[in-house]
């Protein structure tokens, strides 16, 4: 018996077949009726302008609609998730102010554009870069960190009818990019040629390699459990059994922990601590930069909450009233379940030093997620999943 | 990274609270070295005060540090009393003990607020905060400002408690000691800040004499000494409260005596409000002082504050020393910072509870 007997790793592109019916795709859907309003406009008007010509034809073809009815998909998919994201930006600041007994945000209907006005503000800020600054690096680096954000956010499928791709390897790639911006950062903060900047670096660093082995240790009990690592087969397995959170209750505990570092919150929020680091890797960021770097932490949030939703509390997935209720809002609402955990850790804890860290990541998580592994496979071998 | 590297933390620093520098070497993350800064913040406090009449340097004197500014002009106007020998009425010695105690909880509030974003938690900052403007009201009520309070006189205080003071103060403190429990229980049931605090920068009870702390620094590391307690001025000797001292020595020791000295204020308090006797509050005192050298010294809420006057005869002062504590504690920086790790400055220089208007004068 082999790891590939258990694990379906033959085709990483291969598109499963979902439990809803693999081809429907709503953001798709969406997408290409989009393009068919606008593209409709468009040729009426070319068509007026010179009637009988090529280009309108062309432009409202099947070839057209499909190619840019993926583009909009890309669009539609984003905008819901940039939504999302909002919204928890919004909730955080939300809950935070009730913690901590102040007022949160004031701007819109319950406070909920103050973000909106936020990167407004940002936006409009003046481009600084320091004259020393390694300009490839600086620009580079950040750019990366932003990108990897917004791409694995575009990797986790709403539910298996609200999705970019479906990906056979769906859990390993979005951890392997996940594991991409802690290098980025620790490039950011070289070029900033700023020693707290260094100093976040390293940090980050640190703490990618004592948290991701954990971590990766907890992706694999729980792929090794679903028999699959495509996301829709663990929803779907687990939708079957149990959810995992029952099983793999120590996998929860430390996948959390483990997201927690990995989204560089607080009380891991060690590179860019601000009472000794000053703002850590992002000092010399500012403007737009920054906010960017701002919204592509609540990106990276919204992963870690995403995948903990969906590896443990069933993704989509809701027992009773199954087919009832939209699964892209029982996941979303799962999403923001966890995500209240985060905000309420953070307006509990202070910040742990960096030698705790590593010991907490060495010498506690690495233990448990192997006891975590050591019980998905009794588990397995005994016949019960 | 094997190689050290100097890091200058400060003037603006968000650790820093105030304006002064600490260059830390590092090696890797270990300090191995550490150089405090301090002067920015020079203004020339005691030349000033040889250009201006006695009552006039009260005002002064509240602008030696911002949260204890009643404690500064208290011993301001201490030394002067020392100086012209006069007796100040019960009432206003009762009154000043009040406003003391007040001042030393809003002072270590600010103190907690600073610490709870030091370690990253801004839910102890904010607590703490709504708390501290209970007082800044009673200040309100008692003074009319908020922070720079100008009320001790020479020959007693400004103004008579106003109207339902007592009440208002009461119902203060009780609500204070309920809601102080709130946050001990965000800090000291927390297992991180355990971990932050405890065992970190340790110093010995000799080390703290040798290197002067005063203050809740040196109770920390085991002294027993208080200025109310063994050398009370006002009305001290006849208040009944404990000084709280703790062996350890450690960042959470100091921690914990500002903790429950807070909570011994509160009972000064009580005590003061009860004990209070009905009778002036202010004698007339003499514009010239007699010649001669002088010294007055309390417990400021960050130490022994002390203040050494020479008059030569007239209405203005000839020298006046300002004795501050932090001046002196800051100059421990080395000691308490070295072999610590970068992230543990901001958890050890915030127990110090850093003013610099008194450090830099």
């Amino acid at each position: 018996m082999s790891f590939s007997d258990w694990v379906n790793i033959s085709d990483p592109l291969e598109n499963n077949a979902s439990p809803y019916g693999a081809s429907e795709n709503i953001p798709y859907a969406i997408g290409s009726g989009l393009w068919e309003i606008i593209g409709g406009i468009l040729a009426w008007i070319l068509n007026m302008i010179s009637p009988g010509n090529g280009v309108s034809t062309w432009l409202i073809s099947e070839a057209v609609t499909n190619a840019l009815g993926l583009v909009l998909m890309v669009v539609v998919f984003f905008a819901v998730i940039f939504i999302v994201n909002l919204t928890m930006i919004w909730m955080e600041r939300k809950v935070l102010g009730r913690i901590m007994d102040r007022r949160a945000t004031r701007i819109g209907p319950l406070g909920y554009l103050q973000c909106l006005a936020d990167g407004l503000k940002t936006f409009l800020k003046e481009h600084i870069m320091p004259d020393k600054a390694d300009k490839m690096g600086y620009m580079w680096a950040v750019s990366i960190v932003i990108g990897s954000a917004v791409l694995i956010a575009g990797m986790i499928p709403l539910s298996p009818r609200w999705f970019l791709a479906d990906y056979g390897s769906g859990l390993l790639i979005i951890f392997a990019i996940f594991a991409v911006s802690p290098f980025m950062i620790l490039v950011a903060g070289w070029a900033q040629n700023n020693k707290y900047s260094l100093l976040g670096g390293m940090r980050a660093a640190a703490q990618m390699i004592s948290y991701e082995i954990p971590m990766l240790l907890v992706f694999a009990s729980v792929a090794l459990m679903a028999g699959s690592f495509n996301i829709n087969d663990i929803v779907q397995f687990q939708a079957e059994n149990t959810w995992f959170i029952i099983p793999q209750i120590i996998g929860f505990v430390v996948f959390m922990v483990a997201a927690v570092a990995e989204a560089e919150r607080i009380p891991f929020d060690l590179p860019e601590a601000e009472a000794e680091l000053v703002e850590g890797w992002q000092t010399e960021y500012g403007g737009m930069k920054w906010g960017l770097i701002m919204l592509s932490d609540y990106f990276r949030g919204y992963v870690a909450c995403a995948l903990g939703a969906i590896m443990f509390l069933g993704g989509w997935a809701i027992p009773f009233v199954d087919g009832l209720v939209v699964p892209e809002l029982v996941f979303l609402l799962k999403v923001m379940l966890l995500f209240f955990i985060l905000i309420w850790a953070r307006g509990t804890f202070g910040r742990i030093r960096t030698d705790q860290i590593l010991n907490i990541g060495w010498k506690v998580l690495l233990p448990l997620a192997v006891l975590n592994l050591f019980i998905v496979v009794l588990l397995k071998l005994g016949g019960v999943y | 990274m094997t190689s050290k590297m100097w890091v200058t933390m400060g003037p603006q620093h968000p650790f820093s609270h105030g304006l002064w520098t600490l260059k830390v070497k590092i090696d890797g993350e270990v300090i191995s070295d550490a150089i405090p800064i301090i002067g920015y913040l020079h203004r020339g406090w005691e030349k000033e005060c040889e250009n201006r009449t006695y009552p006039q340097i009260i005002p002064m004197a509240d602008r030696l540090c911002y949260s204890a500014s009643m404690t500064w002009s208290h011993v301001y106007v201490n030394t002067v009393e020392e100086a012209l020998d006069i007796e100040v009425p019960e009432r206003a010695q009762y009154l000043r003990v009040v406003a003391d105690e007040i001042c030393r909880i809003q002072s270590h509030l600010m103190w907690l607020a600073a610490m709870g974003t030091d370690l990253g938690n801004l839910t102890v900052f904010l607590w703490s905060l709504r708390e501290r403007e209970m007082f800044l009201d009673l200040f309100v009520k008692l003074c009319g400002q908020r922070l720079t309070t100008n009320y001790p006189r020479i020959g007693g205080v400004r103004n008579d408690m106003p109207y339902l003071f007592e009440r208002d103060c009461m119902r203060v403190v009780e609500l204070f000691e309920k809601r102080l429990w709130d946050i001990i229980a965000l800090m000291d049931d927390s297992a991180i800040f355990l971990s932050r605090m405890q065992g970190v920068s340790k110093i010995s009870r000799k080390e703290a004499a040798n290197m002067g702390l005063t203050g809740p620094a040196m109770r920390g590391c085991g002294v027993d000494f208080d200025v109310r307690r063994d050398d009370p001025y006002e009305v001290y000797d006849l208040m009944d409260f404990e000084v709280p001292v703790h062996k350890d020595g450690d960042a959470y020791a100091r921690y914990a005596v500002r903790i429950e000295e807070m909570f011994q204020s509160c009972e000064i308090i009580r005590q003061a409000m009860a004990g209070m006797p009905d009778g002036p509050v202010r004698v007339k005192a003499p514009r010239n002082v007699p010649e001669g050298t002088h010294f007055a010294r309390i417990e400021d809420p960050r130490g022994e504050a002390m203040m050494h006057l020479i008059s030569d005869g007239t209405d203005k002062p000839y020298r006046l020393k300002v004795r501050s504590p932090i001046f002196v504690n800051v100059s421990g920086a080395k000691r308490m910072v070295v072999g610590t790790r970068m992230a543990d400055v901001p958890a050890i220089m915030g127990t110090i509870d850093m003013c610099l208007g008194e450090t830099d004068r």
